[in-house]
């Protein structure tokens, strides 16, 4: 008899989407915050400011829009990474809304690129892509979008450098494996899909390699027209 | 044979009136509606029929069980894949008998073990809501359930065994508030599903006994609310259980809600009227409570080099919110120095909170809370395990150790 164990256990644990009509206005952020977001600093270092050694990305003066649009993927399912998919379940647009305009507005130094004693080869091809792109596989620049300097662009345009290589791979990866997306069109979904697994690791390598230019500030503009249509660019933002 | 298989039928349709294929001509009232959709808050509908980041109500999400996965049915009024052909009897035979607008007997991972409680009224408001949402086409996938718990057979056994339809006799109504929190807890509010243990056939046992349930695949424990060693709150202020129902803390308990409880209270109990939260309160507070388990606190008895590693990883990691004698911050990090959720015989609850963190919900009284880091990539199972036991055994904690087995059990079934 007790092998014939039957039916349901009924579990109503629920991870329902958290659904607001309209995106909120950045809200100017209280003195209090420091204590709320100390949930985020055990992996993202003190004030965000990780290290590009390891894997977890530095959020520190990002644009808001940027970290805002994440926080609202990795909470309804567009973004999969079970650390924080589970932490953000249950907070609302304003909440998230204010935890990245707080790290937005953390103006901290960057440390110097951990990448070192790359191969000549693996770099040229990075600086290539990163600089140039690559026209025959439909590949566009990443400073066409990233900014000169590749320290990201207003709204909602992260920077590229100053970030852990071992991260950079994953996003990429991550794109190409439909376990990341953005609002749609998601714009880099289709570039990572055009980059074979060397352009990959030879975007990365580089990237990591690079000093942060400007203490790592975003551009207001991007340098010229945007070569793809991207969703999500105002970032949640009126 | 034959005979067994009659009955077993009889059983499975008792209590069944016709069922009329009606559709309402007319559109419910405005006020009909609302009822409706705060009735269907009560039930926390939303949280089982929406997948993640999927449209409200369309169903499609997976509900993992011992016996396989159950995947939601689409509540909108879709005619092809979800209520739009269903009548109101339909609707009310599903609430009240578990049975589909086919005939098909439904799964109890819809908690129609206790919806069967609730009223005809009540289920015809939630109805005229579900009618008023946008249509959404979007058929539910096929349930991965393996034989026997797959086939129709097995789940007309064991409905005969574990479900009878309708209210179940009660004592004598203590007052009319008791009686509509007794209403809510058995029945919308369904939370024997949790916190009543179940047996190996996944039935809850005699009823709402509400005496703690382990949650098989989420790992998770929902302690007792017959136990002040638990979740009991016959102790508390009335006010004090209306606060954490509706805003997912207590602050004059040093109480808040995570893990599952965190859902219940951000899609479900935050938007309880006061005059319902206070009936729940109050029935709650009136469940008859266990006695405490007899003895005092006992010093941990743990390897010496387990106590150190614990206190070293405490200082660096917990100490910073939590205080360096446990003592928490009021309003913001609780305190774990005579905490009972620290306390549970279970280790469960604290082994998933230390992994992977958590924020308390975000509800309109506490629309702002703290958080708990995820440690799943911080901390090796055996130093999770170490400071946990220090803290179960630190600042006049008595609770059993946790060892790295423990921990790494949680880990790996929670994937």
């Amino acid at each position: 008899m007790p092998c014939l164990r039957l039916l349901m256990v009924l579990l109503l644990l629920a991870v329902p989407p958290w659904l607001h009509a309209a995106p909120p206005e950045s809200v100017p952020t209280a003195d209090d915050m420091a204590p709320r977001v100390l949930a985020c600093v055990a992996c993202h270092g003190r004030e965000g400011r990780a290290t590009n050694q390891g894997y977890f990305p530095r959020i520190a003066g990002k644009p808001a829009g940027y970290l805002y649009n994440q926080l609202r993927n990795f909470r309804d399912g567009r973004r999969s990474y079970p650390a924080m998919n589970g932490l953000l379940e249950y907070l609302s647009d304003d909440y998230l809304m204010e935890m990245a305009s707080y790290f937005s507005r953390m103006d901290v130094p960057y440390p110097a690129p951990q990448t070192h004693n790359a191969a000549p080869a693996v770099l040229e091809r990075g600086r290539q892509l990163v600089q140039q792109g690559d026209a025959a596989q439909g590949v566009p620049a990443c400073v066409a979008c990233h900014g000169t300097a590749l320290t990201g662009v207003q709204k909602a345009i992260p920077g590229l450098v100053g970030l852990p290589r071992d991260y950079l791979n994953a996003q990429l990866g991550a794109w190409q494996a439909g376990q990341r997306h953005a609002h749609a069109p998601d714009c880099m979904a289709d570039i990572a899909r055009r980059l074979a697994p060397a352009d990959v690791a030879a975007v990365s390598t580089w990237l990591s390699s690079q000093p942060v230019a400007g203490g790592g500030k975003p551009a207001a503009q991007p340098p010229g027209l945007l070569p793809l249509a991207c969703g999500g660019l105002e970032g949640g933002l009126r | 044979m034959a005979l067994a298989a009659a009955l077993v039928w009889m059983l499975n349709l008792r209590g069944e009136a016709p069922v009329s294929d009606v559709l309402p001509q007319a559109t419910a009232s405005a006020q009909t509606v609302e009822r409706g959709q705060y009735l269907a808050r009560v039930g926390n509908c939303m949280s089982c029929h929406t997948a993640k980041g999927g449209a409200p109500y369309a169903g499609g999400r997976g509900i993992q069980t011992p016996f396989g996965t159950v995947f939601t049915s689409n509540l909108t009024p879709d005619d092809e894949t979800g209520l739009g052909r269903w009548s109101a009897d339909h609707f009310w035979r599903a609430m009240h008998h578990g049975r589909s607008r086919d005939g098909r007997l439904l799964y109890p991972a819809f908690p129609y073990t206790e919806y069967t409680q609730v009223s005809r009224e009540d289920a015809d408001a939630i109805y005229a809501f579900l009618r008023s949402l946008p249509p959404v086409k979007q058929a539910a996938p096929a349930h991965a359930l393996g034989f026997p718990y797959s086939s129709q057979g097995a789940l007309a056994v064991w409905r005969a065994m574990f479900f009878t339809p309708g209210a179940t006799p009660t004592p004598k109504p203590v007052s009319a508030e008791w009686a509509r929190g007794e209403y809510l807890v058995r029945g919308l509010g369904h939370c024997a599903a949790c916190h009543s243990p179940r047996n190996a056939w996944g039935a809850t046992r005699g009823g709402n006994d509400l005496q703690g349930g382990l949650l098989p695949l989420q790992q998770w424990y929902a302690p007792a609310l017959t136990s002040a060693a638990e979740a009991g709150v016959a102790h508390w202020k009335t006010e004090d259980v209306v606060a954490l129902l509706r805003t997912g803390q207590a602050p004059a308990q040093q109480a808040s809600v995570s893990g599952p409880m965190a859902d219940v209270v951000f899609n479900s109990t935050q938007h309880l009227t006061d005059t319902d939260a206070r009936a729940i309160a109050v029935y709650l507070q009136a469940l008859p409570q266990q006695a405490a388990p007899a003895g005092e606190a006992r010093p941990v008895v743990a390897p010496a080099e387990t106590l150190h590693l614990g206190a070293r990883v405490y200082e660096q990691q917990c100490a910073q919110c939590h205080g360096a004698q446990g003592q928490g911050s009021p309003g913001a990090f609780p305190a774990l120095a005579g905490n009972r959720a620290v306390l549970l015989s279970e280790p469960d609850n604290l082994v998933q909170l230390v992994l992977h963190g958590g924020y308390a919900p975000a509800t309109a009284g506490n629309p702002r809370p703290h958080g708990m880091p995820p440690f799943l990539h911080v901390l090796a199972d055996a130093e999770v395990a170490a400071v946990l036991t220090y803290v179960r055994g630190s600042w006049g904690n008595g609770a059993a150790p946790v060892s790295a087995m423990d921990v790494y059990q949680r880990r790996e079934a929670r994937r």
